[in-house]
């Protein structure tokens, strides 16, 4: 048990229309675990709020490439990997606060919240001016297809 | 997006995937609506949304101070099952009509 079962790597920079493409590519690629329309939303909207602090926040001052990183693991596990080398968070257990938000007007202050609440865990280290790592992971429970309530008599 | 406006009353009908790229035209939109017509209650219809993340509160709150600004008031409609934790979660049911 635990063993990766498979694992994938994207870099894109970080522009807006990219965050489609980000947490499209990452629920294609866990698709096979055959995980509820509900997990599947919340891995999407997860992957969403972190690729899109990376291209707020992490990458305020200019351009930069944003890395996500995924991983299968045999009892169901599901690693994702979202980082940065932008500007990076001076006080993360602040940054974490929902609803604390270091830029107003159209930010709830809510995605920490959001991956907190959708994920089973989240880990988040940066460091100023280097770049911040987001680390989220979920179970997806295995229905067996062989238990034979789906299966044709 | 659709948006009617009859009788005081701004309907907005939103639709597909809001995040940070897509909310700033809909909030373009919707601002200039705003200003143009100056309702009294702004609606907004969340019934064909697939797709939404903190942006989209984001973009609830917004509108909800400019209405608060000219005197009128916020309403969501037809929010989708997928969308209610993250509605819950963030609370604006309390500052909706
Ligand atoms: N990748 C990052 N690089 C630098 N700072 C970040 C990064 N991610 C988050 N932050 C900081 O943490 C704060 C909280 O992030 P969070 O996603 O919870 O809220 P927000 O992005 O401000 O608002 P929302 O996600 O609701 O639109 C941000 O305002 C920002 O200061
Ligand atoms: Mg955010």
């Amino acid at each position: 048990m635990n063993n990766i079962v498979n694992e994938m790597t994207l870099s894109f920079s970080s522009r807006s229309m990219n965050e489609n493409f980000a947490r499209t590519a990452v629920s294609a690629f866990v698709l096979p675990l055959d995980p509820t329309i509900t997990e599947l939303s919340d891995i999407k909207t997860a992957v969403s709020e972190a690729v899109t602090n990376a291209v707020i926040h992490g990458y305020e001052y200019g351009e930069g490439i944003i890395t996500v990183n995924a991983k299968i693991f045999d009892n169901g596990r599901i690693v994702i990997k979202i980082k940065d080398k932008g500007k990076g968070i001076e006080n993360i257990p602040q940054a974490m606060e929902p609803l604390f938000s270091t830029v107003g007007g159209e930010r709830a202050g809510l995605g920490f919240a959001v991956m907190q609440s959708f994920m089973d865990k989240l880990k988040v280290t940066s460091k100023v001016n280097c770049g911040t790592c987001v680390t989220m992971e979920k179970y997806i429970i295995r229905r067996s297809r062989a238990s034979g309530d789906d299966e044709n008599p | 997006m659709k948006i009617i406006y009859d009788k005081k009353i701004l309907t907005a009908e939103l639709s597909g995937e809001i995040d940070h790229h897509s909310a700033r035209s809909i909030r373009q939109a919707l601002d200039a609506d705003i200003e143009k017509y100056r309702p009294k209650v702004l609606v907004l219809d969340f019934g064909r949304v697939k797709f939404m993340d903190s942006s989209g509160i984001g973009l609830i709150m917004g509108r909800y101070r400019m209405m608060k600004l000219i005197g009128g008031t916020l309403r969501i409609e037809n929010v989708p099952e997928h969308l209610e934790r993250l509605i819950a979660l963030s609370g604006v049911r309390q500052i909706t009509a």
